[in-house]
């Protein structure tokens, strides 16, 4: 059994927190610069100038990418044999999320009650904490603060088995193009197919985390990824929605297991400034 | 693509010639307001009060910056999602709004609104907000201070980067452009 402290849980939290607000990944990076060049309209190649300008500021100034710093989500795969020590668990990683928010001159974007007060917490705490048990003695932090421009824009829908392929595929292509500028395109879109109305909205968010460019295992599940892409970049939508060939930089799907009477689809959209960052402990 | 230089307020009709499409640089001072603003303004209106800001021929940019870091004037800022702002908007160019500065579609009676009062929508880069900050040289909160981000800040302004979305006859980019890159 092996014994790790909660204090490197805050700090290490607090750390991905930071980094994925300031730096863009090298994927995403990457992708952006390859659409700026095949982009077919002059407005969309500026606006697509513009985000990896922006990004280079944010790395460079260690400033936030987007003022929307999100809320804080986290994905933790804790190995069984570790024996967290010293405090609580679930404590240290909103204490983690509380430093980052305020020594990092990030915007605190969380309100207590979402109904009646909406009064903001003024510290971007509760996390959202998705954590699984797994193997072994490490400990698997995955951090991703989400903006709600692109959220907003997201959508589950209880499909028949009857509507298969093409129900998906309609659907979350629907979902993407109708979300039009709002969601801040060039986009990554999530998608989780089966499980339940629950699993299939987390593994929805789970696959915006993919690697951009990186298909899904199973090639029936990766060529749908590529058809789901192709027909919203087909829509015209563009960077920033004012027209162009650039809406979607990727479309990733995870699927699980589902009921016999069963097809849950949900569709994470996420903007441009998707940001994440990891680490083994 | 030239760019068109306007100064922020303006005083009678300097921005009907503007064009949806026009690539624009804002120079001067726009006021921030977003969702629980808007939301307090249209209550003050409500109930017969005066608002804390005078708007006639004043810019409103819908956005929450994050806080600066020091050494900074304001931290990043880009826009967030408009057609939040669309419930309340029509009462606010009521009181001579000329301009707001967002992303995102506009509801029809936002656009009627707008064509009645010639106002004009303009678009900044969505998650482009370290870039925009950089045009941003002095922040001052005026009014719901509470609120935090969410205030009714004003925001001195050199050549911010923008372009037309909506202008004051109802031409919408959002609605013009996508067709031309549309394949079948
Ligand atoms: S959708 Fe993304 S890029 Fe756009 S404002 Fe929100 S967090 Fe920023």
């Amino acid at each position: 059994m092996r014994e790790l402290h909660v204090d490197t849980i805050k700090t290490t939290v607090k750390e991905l927190f930071l980094e994925a607000n300031y730096v863009i990944g090298k994927d995403i990076y990457r992708k952006l610069a390859q659409c700026q060049e095949e982009e077919e309209s002059p407005i969309g190649r500026s606006i697509l100038g513009q985000i990896i300008e922006n990004d280079d500021i944010a790395a460079r100034e260690r400033v936030a990418i987007c003022q929307d710093t999100g809320l804080a989500i986290l994905f933790i795969e804790l190995g069984q044999d570790v024996h967290i020590v010293g405090g609580d668990f679930n404590e240290a990683i909103n204490q983690g999320v509380r430093e980052a928010y305020k020594e990092g001159y990030l915007r605190k974007s969380a309100v207590n009650d979402p109904l009646f007060d909406r009064i903001n917490t003024k510290d971007n705490t509760p996390a959202i904490i998705h954590l699984s048990i797994v193997p072994g003695e490490k400990v698997k932090i995955l951090v991703t603060p989400k903006g709600f421009g692109s959220e907003n824009m997201s959508a589950t829908k209880m499909l028949k088995p009857a509507d298969g392929v093409q129900g998906v595929r309609d659907f979350v292509a629907a979902t993407a193009i109708n979300a039009g500028p709002n969601p801040c395109p060039p986009i990554i879109v999530g998608v989780g197919i089966g499980g339940t109305l629950e699993k299939a909205a987390q593994i929805a968010k789970f696959a915006t985390l993919r690697q951009v460019g990186q298909p899904n295992p199973d090639s029936r599940y990766a060529k749908l990824e590529e058809e789901i892409l192709t027909a919203i970049n087909k829509s015209g939508v563009g960077p920033g929605g004012l027209g162009g060939t650039t809406t979607a930089l990727a479309v990733h799907i995870e699927y699980f297991p589902t009921h016999i009477a069963g097809l849950p689809v949900a569709v994470n959209i996420c903007c441009h400034a998707a940001r994440h960052a990891e680490k083994v402990l | 693509m030239g760019i068109i230089h306007i100064q922020a307020p303006v005083v009678s009709d300097e921005l009907d010639s503007l064009r949806a499409g026009d690539i624009v640089a804002i120079s001067g001072y726009i006021y921030t307001g977003r969702d629980a603003a808007h939301k307090r303004l249209i209550e003050c209106l409500e109930s017969g009060k005066k608002l804390p800001v005078d708007f006639k021929g004043q810019f409103i940019y819908h956005v929450g910056p994050a806080p600066a870091k020091p050494g900074h004037a304001s931290g990043s800022a880009g826009p967030t999602t408009s057609y939040r702002m669309d419930p309340y908007t029509p009462a606010l160019l009521d009181q001579g709004l000329k301009a707001m500065i967002g992303k995102g579609f506009r509801s029809q009676a936002v656009i009627e609104s707008m064509k009645k009062h010639k106002a004009v929508f303009f678009g900044a880069t969505g998650g482009a907000a370290a870039l925009i900050a950089r045009s941003i040289t002095k922040v001052e909160v005026v009014a719901y201070e509470d609120l935090g981000t969410e205030a009714i800040h004003k925001l001195y302004v050199v050549d911010f980067p923008a372009i037309v979305i909506i202008d004051s006859l109802g031409n919408n980019l959002y609605e013009s452009e996508p067709p031309k890159y549309k394949k079948p």
